[in-house]
């Protein structure tokens, strides 16, 4: 019976939980403060914080406790330390509202500061003015799941991170609201992770920002109106899937900005509003699958220095520009793209048009020379140079094209 | 005034180019938004349209006019009138009748399909731009005795702001490419109606782009609402200096 070792261990569990025992901690109870109760508690317990401010400096849990508060009960830190310190695996900390952390240029006060440990739960939490919201160090198999984190930082320079991980491997964040902070999600050294459903928006810097993390999966995030969009480095074997990246305007603001990164996939993500949506520099073997660009400035800038890159049904509607790039030659792949602007025509009836399509325009050549020359947008005369230039190439790359573009959008 | 004003309106209203004018505008612009799914895309070529054929319209009609009442003016000129006044009337004439026409050709589509601030913004500057060139085209009525002239000088000012004032400007850019040229950029586009009628229909349209590189710097002089007074402005100069011009030789022409 393959079933009996599972009925034994959840037997066992069952035995164990049923020693643990429940702490409460409230006005009306025996622990006015969690400090005390954490102290007395052992591995397996319960701490119930029940409604109620507790002004708190670095609550410190070094023991495998469940920490859970019933009614929103508010951890007020009055800007002078870390909201909570975790030392220890198997902690989880669940339904508490942590407020005002210190801030401080040495020091990366957080909401709740985790190292060394593994199997952490940290859900449904709120956190509100702190300065790094979670700072996970060296942390595996954890989970992340429906926080709030509302950072309320008075610049770039003085603010932190939403979620911040370094040196994590397995950690699992979902469902959570990040906004305000300096990077949304920041993310150096954590490998194999799963983000997902997550809101990051209005954080100064970056919604998404990471280094060196590989085997990441990203996928049905939203991440708008960010200061400078999602830039992610120096990483492989990247998933992005179905996330959303919008609204993000400025002369250095991308959807996503990549940056040697590598055989990554790119796949149902929509690019929406952005000043520029796709930025890929030094980036190769990306497979860029099935994602709509809708309304951006550029939807790609794709440099001279990637190579082997696939661009496959992809959506490109409502542009001002489709794909710019710096140099002649172009070593990608386009195939059975859907580009608005496309003029050709189907004489076979196969969906495919029959005539390649040159998705860099002339004047969008020009602007990545003489950035002053965007003025002359949608002018006569830059049309009728497209126009010129559409008919024999010559200064835009010869190479880069979709020899197969759809005649009609892709609906998926 | 208001009286030769009526005679001219009385006049153009049964021109059978204006009408044709009037129904060629109306039958692009809801072609075009019935065609396009996306009422922005439709805009966007709308505003193509618009930034060629108003101005030559306006020009090439309000010379051609003028030219042909030659006859109702020197019958006017024999009048106890201000010859200031004349002009004006015929003036206010033209410019109502087309702007009219336009109103009717591109607005009532626009205001049908897509009545959002874009929308708004080519109406705006589609009237501007024909109160501005057919402001330019009595300036080419007065100076030339000749209709052939005339109309020559007319379409040369139209291919001038339309192709070869953006043509100068791309290879001004190329040859000053390395000096900040931003601050200068901003009186240069002032100098051309199409160009200034184009820009703020785009701080509308593009805007995505438009914050990029330079983008935000037009943005922030042309984008706010101050912005969009100082283009006014700059348009209502455009509409008054010729047409103040063509007065003065008005006055003092031997008909």
């Amino acid at each position: 019976m393959p079933r009996l070792p599972f009925l034994f261990l959840i037997v066992l569990l069952s035995s164990h939980l049923l020693r643990a025992k429940t702490i409460d901690v409230g006005a009306a109870f025996r622990f006015k403060h969690p400090q005390p109760a954490i102290i007395s508690a052992h591995n397996g317990d319960t701490v119930m914080l029940h409604k109620g401010i507790y002004i708190v400096k670095n609550l410190h849990i070094n023991k495998s406790i469940v920490f859970k508060g019933e009614n929103e009960p508010v951890l007020d830190v009055q800007m002078k330390d870390f909201g909570i310190t975790i030392t220890a695996s198997h902690v989880t900390i669940e339904g508490i509202t942590i407020k005002n952390s210190a801030r401080a240029s040495m020091t990366d006060y957080a909401g709740i500061q985790a190292m060394k440990a593994r199997h952490l739960t940290l859900k449904n939490n709120i956190l509100i003015n702190t300065y790094f919201g979670f700072h996970l160090s060296a942390i595996d198999s954890s989970l992340i799941e429906n926080n709030t984190l509302i950072g309320s930082a008075p610049d770039d320079a003085r603010s932190g991170n939403g979620i911040h991980l370094w040196q994590c491997n397995f950690v699992t964040i979902r469902k959570n609201k990040i906004s305000g902070h300096r990077d949304g999600i920041y993310f150096e050294f954590a490998r194999f992770c799963h983000i997902s459903q997550n809101i990051s928006e209005k954080n100064f810097r970056y919604g998404l920002h990471f280094m060196f993390s590989d085997n990441d999966t990203y996928t049905n995030n939203i991440f708008r109106n960010n200061g400078t969009g999602v830039a992610v480095m120096y990483t492989k074997g990247i998933r992005m899937e179905g996330n959303i990246f919008a609204d993000n305007w400025g002369s250095s603001s991308y959807g996503v900005l990549l940056k040697d990164i590598g055989n990554s996939y790119i796949t149902g993500n929509t690019f929406l509003n952005n000043t520029t949506a796709l930025y890929l520099e030094g980036s190769s073997r990306i497979q860029v699958v099935g994602n709509t660009f809708q309304n951006n400035g550029w939807a790609l800038k794709l440099l001279a220095n990637c190579e082997m890159d696939s661009f496959i049904r992809n959506k490109f509607n409502g542009n001002t520009f489709d794909v710019s790039t710096n140099g002649t030659i172009s070593l990608n792949y386009f195939k059975h793209n859907y580009w608005d602007k496309y003029t050709g025509y189907d004489l076979d009836r196969d969906g495919v048009g029959d005539i390649p399509y040159r998705p860099v325009s002339l004047y969008a050549s020009i602007i990545e020379q003489i950035p002053y020359a965007v003025m002359l947008l949608r002018s006569f005369a830059v049309d009728l140079l497209d126009k010129a230039e559409k008919n024999i190439p010559s200064l835009t790359p010869d190479q880069l094209k979709d020899d197969s573009p759809l005649m009609k959008s892709p609906t998926r | 005034m208001i009286k030769v004003t009526k005679y001219v309106i009385y006049d153009i209203v049964r021109n059978r180019v204006l009408i044709a004018y009037t129904l060629f505008l109306f039958l692009i612009a809801s072609t075009l938004f019935n065609m396009e799914e996306d009422p922005s895309k439709a805009i966007i070529s709308l505003m193509s349209i618009v930034m060629i054929m108003v101005p030559l319209i306006s020009i090439v009609f309000a010379t051609t006019y003028f030219f042909n009442s030659y006859e109702f003016i020197e019958l006017l000129v024999a009048q106890p009138l201000k010859r200031s006044t004349i002009l004006l009337g015929e003036y206010i004439g033209v410019a109502l009748s087309l702007s009219f026409a336009f109103f009717i050709g591109i607005g009532i589509p626009i205001i049908l399909f897509d009545a959002t601030a874009t929308g708004f913004v080519l109406i705006l500057s589609g009237i501007l731009l024909t109160l501005v060139f057919i402001s330019l085209a009595f300036l080419s009525s007065v100076i030339t005795r000749d209709k052939a002239k005339g109309i020559g000088i007319a379409l040369m000012i139209w291919f001038y702001f339309s192709i070869i004032y953006d043509a100068l400007m791309l290879a001004l850019l190329f040859t000053f490419s390395d000096y900040p040229l931003e601050q200068a950029m901003i009186p240069i586009v002032a100098l051309n109606p199409i160009d200034l009628g184009r820009i703020i229909i785009m701080l509308k349209l593009d805007i995505s782009a438009l914050m990029g590189y330079t983008g935000a710097l037009f943005k922030s002089f042309f984008g706010n609402s101050m912005g969009i007074f100082y283009t006014c402005c700059i348009m209502f100069i455009w509409i008054i200096a010729p047409l103040l011009y063509s007065i003065k030789v008005f006055n003092r022409k031997n008909l």
